[in-house]
């Protein structure tokens, strides 16, 4: 498959996804626990700009002993991209839908080389 | 998994999503989706629409005969405002993650036209929707409020700065005007008031009234909408201090239920007490529920008249042929694994004609028109019924383009 510069590799950061544009369609890209993450930037709900919204953590609940719900806590472990129009979240990990994980965010596959980033397209 | 507390503010106005929002931005996708499914060549109204009138309150606030009322909105900033109409406990944009809500406030629009005229047209463009009809959001709940006197003074006073400042000043906004229904003789006033005004295309019942749709109080306000041929919305809202969702613990659960459920209720009194068959020049508009609720209820009601026909001695013919000959907005239309049922639902109702496509943007649960163009199952026709057709019929209305429509067709 044909590889396409996407940007360079001091573009990208690990907190927000930059969204660059490759022939015509929006993809953004995160490095994201040590490697670098590129998804289509349209959401699978309504097309929403999925990759643009905030990143927030996966929400937990505490049980205590008797299953009673003790505190809801962040996992900073398993981070989310949120659609800002609808609020879906998808792991930034996988792309799959929180809700449902046969939905999946549009995924490419990244080459990082020589400071540049590549996608296969 | 590592648990860690609360330390970050994970939607902060820093965030770019925020800092930086604009709503043609944000809406980008929905302009390639109008300009890929060929919009331009047809007209689109979305029936249900929103704005935040609470940041226009001042300006709303000159327009209120009450001197005294007015001093105490104006007087106490946000305390006075609340006195004014009553706010909705729940997080309509899930602690920041729907950006629209935070965001907005900081969006930049030139000097005129009216704010709300900017920020309307800006995503109206971008969805490709010709002419909106605006509804307010916080006085969805106007209704629960306390002091019906409250009710009828801002309605009255947001009704007229709707008409003078938003529906003068652009063609493609029209609006269903507020009815005050807790008092009724107000609210017919408000009809001779504004039944002619440019871009009242109805009037609207909303949320959880003090009284039920079919009190003998009201007969006079359908009366005098038959008369003036103005269709009646029912804008569903939910009251979470409503007793019969009180014991919902969560945001989700309440909104719901609590949206279909409120017209539930108003369309179970409006059909089972005969309203039909005394107002049948009435036309109404159920908005704001979702489709499912609908053949749930025709068959709930069915089965139970065709045993019970003496509970309902005025209804010539089954609920369910009643609430066919009605109207319905689209949103928020369940869409998630459930094509067949969706399809199952459109035929139940006759959506080809009694469907009207709505956003309910900027609400976090907003459709696009993509959700009824996409649907596999109706043709073309349909699409552009239920997209603008149907609401033409419904509010009598011109199929103003939009200038961006209007250019693309000049190009081909
Ligand atoms: S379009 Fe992404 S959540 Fe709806």
């Amino acid at each position: 498959m044909p590889e396409k510069l996407l940007c360079a590799s001091s573009d990208i950061s690990e907190t927000t996804a930059k969204i660059c544009e490759l022939e015509g369609v929006e993809i953004g890209v995160i490095r994201h626990k040590g490697t670098v993450v590129a998804y289509r930037n349209v959401c699978p709900h309504q097309g929403g700009p999925v990759c643009e919204g905030l990143k927030m953590p996966k929400v937990c609940v505490e049980f205590d002993e008797e299953r009673r719900p003790l505190k809801q806590s962040f996992d900073t472990d398993e981070m989310h991209f949120v659609c800002p129009w609808h609020g879906w979240e998808f792991k930034i990990e996988t792309g799959e839908a929180l809700g449902d994980p046969k939905i999946r965010l549009n995924r490419y596959k990244v080459i990082e080389r020589d400071e540049n980033i590549y996608v296969e397209v | 998994m590592s648990l860690t507390p609360n330390a970050l503010n994970y939607s902060s106005d820093n965030d770019p999503a925020i800092k930086e929002f604009n709503t043609t931005k944000l809406l980008k996708n929905a302009r390639k989706q109008a300009e890929e499914r060929n919009y331009k060549d047809f007209f689109i109204c979305d029936v249900d629409s929103h704005h935040y009138e609470t940041e226009a309150l001042p300006e709303i606030l000159q327009y209120m005969d009450d001197p005294v009322m007015r001093h105490l909105g104006l007087s106490a900033g946000n305390v006075g405002r609340a006195s004014l109409i009553p706010q909705a406990i729940g997080s309509q944009d899930m602690a920041g993650r729907v950006t629209r809500y935070a965001g907005r406030n900081k969006e930049k629009v030139p000097e005129s036209p009216h704010r709300d005229i900017t920020l309307t047209r800006r995503w109206m463009d971008a969805m490709g929707v010709d002419v909106a009809c605006l509804f307010p959001t916080p006085m969805l709940l106007l209704a629960t409020h306390p002091q019906p006197e409250v009710e009828v003074n801002m309605a009255r006073a947001y009704n007229r700065w709707l008409c003078e400042r938003i529906l003068e000043e652009d063609k493609r906004i029209c609006s269903m005007v507020y009815l005050p229904m807790n008092e009724p003789h107000e609210a017919e006033k408000m009809i001779d008031e504004f039944a002619e005004r440019k871009g009242v295309v109805g009037f609207l019942s909303t949320g959880y009234l003090k009284r039920p749709v079919h009190d003998n109080a009201n007969m006079r306000i359908f009366a005098k909408l038959e008369e003036h041929g103005k269709p009646l919305g029912f804008h569903a809202a939910y009251h979470w201090a409503d007793s019969s969702l009180a014991q919902l613990n969560k945001f989700i659960s309440v909104h719901a239920l609590g949206f279909s459920f409120c017209n539930m209720i108003h369309m179970t009194n409006w059909v089972l007490n005969g309203m039909p068959e005394r107002f049948p020049k009435l036309k109404t508009l159920w908005i704001e529920s979702g489709l499912a609720w609908v053949p749930f209820l025709m068959q709930r009601l069915d089965n139970e008249y065709m045993m019970r026909t003496s509970d309902a001695p005025l209804l010539k013919k089954k609920p369910s042929d009643y609430m066919r000959e009605m109207f319905y907005s689209s949103q928020p239309m369940e869409l998630v694994d459930n094509r067949e049922a969706l399809e199952v639902t459109f035929k139940m109702m006759n959506a080809e004609s009694q469907l009207l496509y709505s956003s309910d943007y900027p609400h976090w649960d907003m459709d696009l028109p993509s959700t009824i163009y996409d649907l596999p199952f109706l043709k073309e026709q349909a699409k552009r019924d239920i997209l603008g057709g149907n609401a033409l019929k419904l509010f009598n209305i011109e199929p103003t383009m939009s200038d961006w429509k209007l250019e693309a067709r000049k190009k081909g």
